[in-house]
């Protein structure tokens, strides 16, 4: 705890200066990407990490949030930026029920039928041209900040990013928190001590689902574009999987980490080497998961006796 | 008025015969033995309490309550705790954290859990691994754990299935003397699953009752079980 009381005033400094350190459209642009990342990953982690739920559908969530935007865009003449509401109240019934169908089945079941979940939403959004214009996709026009300037979106989405970690780490502390550990470490454990592991296994993804739909209404607000194979790719679901699994599964700072590295380093190598750059991608993946297995949380814990489990209880 | 009352319990698994009409009662802070040998029905009979399995035919009251048809979840809440055969840690937690999530069943307040964790551990003698990671530990540590988990519940009675199966002697004893002061010192009722028949176990036991094939063959005292014809023959042949 007083580690946190020295860094976390600096970090909080540097994300408030950073658009005022890094003042090109281009850098301020990844800034924006590494935030909504590090929202989605810690989004995505509360199922997949704390409840042990490998989900590889929830780019459906996000393209659903994203979708919400232009729909209020293109439908109605309420602002888009509505979407942050309502878009995690249209994705909740939805969720709820994807969760009673799939929590039928466990382990790599589940993450299938994840998947299967992720691509039956994509083919709506491809074939229901009337209300999302199919794979024209749906322009937005700007509704608040009409202006170039990237700074507006850099502070809206580092609200959202402070947020969802900050949430995160008060579940992490909390009963839900141990109840989604129990579950992700022995379901049949977890019901004899008294967790009803339906209920909690949903509570979890209604909660990592409405927070991946604001980042999706949010990317639907900076892009102003949305086509289902922007916001509902599978290789959007991979991604942020990718992202919890090399910073650290079920960790608090590790889907941070893992989005700020991946997101960083597929800018750079994308400058850098062109096309080449998804191989280098996967070719860190191998590298942390041979030698750093829970990721670069687990890598730097053992490196640095970095706020190792003793400490972490002390101070809880 | 009993804590545990089964009638009639009775368990088919296709045409296998697993629990075959058994019925046997609880009280309050008593500790019963079941024995029986490997295939007898004891861990069945755990499940069909704790509601893992569903009955076949037969009724299971707890506390004036029927059990039969409630999730595992909801027996558990009830007040009746169980630790597994083949052990079951939550593995990637610490032993207080396991303990710790137990306790949650009683408070969803943290001070208020931890504390409870807390008194759970100076019981169950597991204070100095509160920070060991439950994966790494050894088997009577595990069984200590099991029991000490399911504790943190506050449940009215505990199902131990397979107490005694890979200790030593002296972790044999220890675990002996946990639940003998389970019932003296907390007035938990413990049903006790043993295989063999064990005097230490007996010795603590208020009553014992023997399973084979599924159905109950005996049923009395430690001292009337050692000398019945019928157990001897269950467990030597004729």
């Amino acid at each position: 705890m007083k580690r946190n009381t020295v860094y976390l005033p600096v970090l909080g400094v540097f994300l408030i200066a950073a658009p005022f350190i890094f003042q090109t459209r281009y850098s301020q642009h990844v800034l924006i990407l590494v935030l909504l990342y590090v929202a989605l990953g810690s989004a995505w982690n509360i199922l997949g990490g704390f409840a042990g739920q490998l989900s590889v559908g929830h780019a459906a969530f996000f393209g659903i949030g994203a979708y919400t935007a232009a729909v209020l865009a293109s439908k109605t003449s309420l602002s888009p930026w509505w979407a942050i509401i309502a878009g995690p109240l249209f994705v909740l019934p939805i969720a709820l029920a994807v969760g009673w169908i799939c929590f039928r089945l466990r382990g790599p079941y589940f993450t299938l039928s994840t998947i299967a979940i992720g691509e039956m939403v994509r083919l709506v959004a491809l074939n229901w041209s009337e209300l999302t214009g199919g794979a024209v996709g749906v322009v937005i026009r700007p509704s608040v900040f009409s202006g170039t300037s990237k700074i507006p979106y850099y502070y809206i989405v580092l609200v959202i990013a402070v947020l969802t970690v900050a949430l995160c780490q008060r579940i992490s502390r909390r009963k839900l928190g141990y109840y989604l550990m129990a579950i992700r470490e022995d379901q049949e454990t977890a019901e004899s001590i008294g967790i009803d592991t339906t209920k909690y296994k949903l509570v979890a993804l209604a909660i990592s689902a409405s927070l991946t739909a604001i980042g999706g209404a949010f990317y639907a607000n900076y892009f102003l574009f949305v086509d289902p194979t922007i916001v509902l790719p599978l290789a959007l679901s991979v991604e942020i999987v990718l992202m919890s699994i090399i910073g650290g599964l079920g960790t608090v700072a590790g889907p941070v980490l893992g989005a700020v590295l991946l997101k960083l380093s597929s800018e750079v190598f994308r400058n850098e080497f062109a096309q080449a750059n998804l191989l280098i991608y996967g070719a860190l993946l191998v590298v942390v998961i041979l030698f750093m297995p829970g990721g670069l949380m687990g890598g730097f814990r053992r490196l640095f006796k970095f706020g190792s489990r003793k400490a972490q209880r002390v101070s809880a | 008025m009993f804590l545990l009352e089964v009638k009639d319990l009775t368990k088919r698994f296709g045409g296998l015969v697993a629990v075959d009409s058994l019925s046997f009662n609880v009280s309050e802070g008593e500790t019963v033995s079941i024995i029986g040998p490997n295939g007898a029905g004891k861990t069945t009979v755990f499940n069909l309490i704790t509601g893992f399995y569903q009955p076949t035919r037969g009724e299971i009251n707890f506390n004036g309550l029927n059990l039969v048809g409630s999730k595992p979840h909801k027996i558990a809440l009830a007040g009746v705790g169980r630790t597994f055969q083949i052990v079951k840690p939550l593995r990637g937690l610490s032993v207080f954290e396991n303990i710790l999530v137990g306790a949650f069943a009683r408070t969803g307040d943290r001070r208020e859990a931890r504390r409870i964790a807390l008194d759970v551990i100076d019981f169950t003698d597991l204070a100095p691994l509160g920070d060991s990671i439950a994966d790494g530990l050894p088997i009577g540590m595990r069984k200590r754990l099991e029991l000490a988990r399911s504790l943190a519940t506050g449940p009215k009675l505990i199902l131990l299935d397979e107490v005694m199966s890979g200790l030593n002697p002296t972790e044999s004893t220890e675990a002996v003397e946990l639940i003998r002061r389970l019932r003296d010192e907390r007035g938990i009722s413990a049903v006790a699953g043993v295989e063999h028949v064990m005097h230490v176990v007996m010795s603590i036991s208020d009553r014992v009752l023997v399973l084979n094939h599924g159905r109950k063959i005996a049923e009395g005292t430690p001292a009337e079980i050692s000398s019945d014809p019928g157990v001897i023959e269950a467990y030597l042949g004729k």
